[in-house]
């Protein structure tokens, strides 16, 4: 048996550390938006010669256009342009002064015009059903385990993950340039529910051990369960880490920011498990013990 | 008895298989002096039990990233309609909607209401149309209603008793249409009891009117809306006072939808286009070929390290798994769900996930194994320790994916195909993951394993 519980002050040290690299990194370099959320028109144009990034902009803006971001797809003929939003009208007039301008065919690859209210309501909605199934989870395991800081700490370790996966996003997007769209939204549910998953193949081990041996001793009937869970817990991610860093490495560009995500919540979700949920479920008890 | 949970097994796998079938395979092969030549499609499902026919085919739905299309969103200005009606008009414009797009020739469009606060919208998801601009202008135009005569050229009115020929000739387009209809309402026939569709004019309506009605006694007079013949009665005489009853073999429903439709020159409320994408199928061919790749070198990576970590038991893990894989997508094409790209990652990844209930119970059994247990006696123990974990993780995760549904459809939660969709696929796949796991992989380790 190893006395995992004995380390309790490193664990906290890792958590924080994490927290507030994700924390500081959202305040100084913050999230780049998708058009999900902020709304405006994405185009892609593919070039029948090459042309650069300057040129185009300087193009757009004789058009009285200012582009958000320009970005190069691959070879110098595909791009991608983001802009305030514009009509299918103004994509076309816009499309005809580049054409002239620039002395190329465009091809258009794709349009996207979205209203910024979509991603604002979406997100509400979808915030308040998390939050409901949150508390969802809180009175299962609190039925389940008979116990409310069983529950609580597993909780606790989920908005953890989540905080985690959030704030180390925005690293992500400074550096590798990823955004926030939708489907991180989805990256951020799939990491709630692992993350309590996983605490509950923890929390049964211990609620075992209490079964077999009496209600005392928590920290003890932890450690054990810890040692026990350990490499099943590991082997467990190692199979979704597989998974997703194959998504990453070798996966198409539409999904490779989204696996990356799952990738952070599940590495967040499995540490949390043994070293967030249930040092905190075992201090709870001991507070509760102690009066 | 014994045999008849492997026969089980074997079945539930077959039948999957051919539901999973990607083409058909022509089958060929002699057995007992006889030449069989025939081909094994998809499953499709096609009998008829008295008056109904049961049809279901189990082909792949992809989205519109994989197959490339358009996803518009309108908005409904809501500010001339009375609140009691409003259901009813936003109903009535999705059907209108989805008839326009059905012209339009796409297939399996979705046209969904959406409700978000005081705000209605109509969204229309149209897998294989490229052409954004006009598919939007071919919604959001303003349905037109129109009343039709027999041409005044055909002067000998051929065979008038056969409605179908009748409904040729109406081919000359009178100068009444919608505008002219002031208000009409479901009233009920005072013989029969039939409901009916009673229109009442303007007053520039009600002359025309009394004009058409007067020139066609005894000739049938056609309403169209959006191009299609709803209603052709036969005039019986001059109607002067602007008041007209559409009778026909309407439901209660249909009339009061008529109704609606009529009353708002077709396209109940006016609408206007507040989203629209269109993708490219390029696009998404590269991508999936990319994330196909990567999804096989992931799985293989998953089942070879089960083999090299639990030696035989990881195979009848890997075998658990596939069974699982042939499942969900089974499950995915008899919904059907909309397979799009994220959704084939998340369906990856759900395999990869769905290892799990394997691990757990593996590393139970090993755990009694090392207390001395005999290899039965541990499995059994192993299984039955196991159960609780597996039971309260994935009822947990059955949860998150049952409020993320929303299936009592609440306006405060997400009523987006993003969301639910993402409920759905979770679902299915803790659904599928906690059969095999438990059930089918209890099977296979008896099978394959001989008690020492």
């Amino acid at each position: 048996m190893i006395k995992f519980l004995d380390y309790w002050k490193y664990f906290t040290a890792v958590s924080l550390a994490v927290l507030l690299f994700g924390f500081g990194s959202m305040y100084y370099w913050g999230h780049t938006y998708s058009i999900d959320f902020v709304g405006g028109t994405n185009l892609q144009y593919l070039f029948n010669k090459e042309t650069s990034k300057q040129e185009l902009e300087s193009s757009l803006l004789s058009s009285n256009i200012k582009a958000v971001s320009i970005e190069k797809q691959g070879d110098g003929k595909n791009f991608l342009i983001r802009l305030p939003a514009i009509s299918e009208q103004r994509e076309v007039i816009l499309r005809n002064a580049l054409e002239k301008d620039i002395g190329t065919k465009i091809a258009v690859v794709k349009t996207e015009t979205v209203g910024p209210v979509i991603g604002g309501e979406t997100l509400k909605k979808t915030g308040i059903a998390a939050l409901i199934a949150v508390l969802g989870i809180l009175l299962y395991i609190a039925y389940a385990f008979r116990n409310v800081n069983f529950a609580v700490a597993a909780i606790a370790a989920l908005f953890h993950d989540v905080f985690i996966v959030i704030g180390l996003y925005s690293a992500v997007s400074h550096f590798f340039g990823a955004q926030l769209d939708s489907l991180f939204v989805t990256a951020l549910l799939t990491t709630m529910s692992f993350s309590v998953h996983d605490t509950i193949v923890v929390f049964d081990q211990i609620r075992d051990y209490r079964k077999k041996f009496g209600s005392d001793l928590i920290e003890e009937h932890a450690n054990r369960a810890l040692t026990d869970t350990m490499v099943r817990s590991l082997n467990n991610s190692f199979t979704i880490i597989f998974m997703l860093l194959a998504l990453v490495l070798l996966g198409g560009t539409t999904i490779r920011f989204f696996a990356v995500a799952l990738l952070i919540g599940t590495i967040a979700g499995t540490y949390s498990s043994p070293f967030v949920a249930t040092p905190i479920a075992v201090w709870l008890e001991k507070m509760k013990d102690s009066h | 008895m014994k045999y008849l949970r492997y026969i089980f097994i074997l079945a539930i796998t077959l039948i999957v298989l051919w539901i999973d079938l990607p083409l058909t395979i022509p089958v060929k092969f002699n057995i007992f002096n006889q030449k069989i030549d025939t081909a094994i499609g998809p499953l499709v499902i096609d009998f008829t039990i008295g008056e109904t026919r049961v049809y279901k085919d189990f082909s792949t739905q992809l989205g519109l990233d994989l197959r490339g299309g358009s996803h518009l969103v309108f908005e409904a200005d809501v500010t001339s309609t009375k609140p009691d009606d409003l259901q009813d008009a936003l109903n009535s414009a999705r059907d209108v909607i989805e008839r326009r797009v059905n012209m339009f020739g796409v297939s399996e469009p979705v046209v969904q209401t959406i409700k978000t606060g005081s705000k209605y919208r109509i969204s229309v998801d149209m897998p294989g149309v490229f052409d954004v601009a006009q598919a939007s202008a071919l919604i959001g135009q303003t349905a037109q209603l129109n009343f039709r005569t027999q041409s005044l050229e055909m002067i000998e009115p051929v065979a008038t008793e056969s409605a179908g020929v009748a409904l040729l000739d109406l081919t000359e387009i009178t100068s009444l249409t919608g505008k002219d209809v002031k208000k009409s309402s479901v009233t009920f026939n005072s013989q029969t009891g039939q409901p009916e569709v009673a229109l009442e004019f303007t007053s520039t309506g009600g002359k025309l009117f009394a004009q058409i009605t007067k020139e066609n006694i005894n000739k049938p007079v056609g309403i169209f809306l959006d191009e299609m013949l709803i209603s052709a009665p036969t005039v019986q005489q001059e109607i002067a006072d602007g008041n007209a009853v559409i009778s026909g073999n309407f439901t209660t429903e249909g009339a009061k939808q008529l109704s609606v439709a009529i009353n708002s020159g077709a396209l109940p409320l006016p609408i206007y286009l507040v989203e629209q994408r269109s993708i490219g199928p390029s696009l998404g061919a590269i991508e999936i070929e990319r994330s196909v790749v990567a999804g096989i070198v992931g799985l293989s990576m998953v089942m070879i390290f089960m083999v090299s970590y639990y030696g035989r038991l990881g195979l009848i893990a890997n075998l658990a798994l596939t069974i699982y894989g042939l499942i969900s997508f089974a499950i995915f094409r008899a919904v059907p769900i909309v397979l799009t790209l994220p959704g084939v990652a998340g369906f990856v990844l759900s395999i990869g996930m769905a290892v799990d209930s394997n691990i757990l119970i593996f590393e139970r059994i090993k755990e009694e194994i090392r207390k001395g247990k005999s290899f039965k006696s541990a499995l059994q123990l192993g299984f039955g320790r196991a159960i609780d974990a597996i039971k309260d993780a994935n009822i947990t995760t059955l949860l998150v994916a049952f409020i993320l549904f929303n299936p009592l459809n609440w306006e405060f939660l997400p009523q987006f195909g993003l969301v639910r969709g993402f409920a759905l696929t979770l679902a299915i796949g803790v659904g599928t993951s906690l059969f095999t796991g438990v059930f089918i992989t209890k099977r296979l380790i008896d099978l394959f394993y001989k008690y020492e």
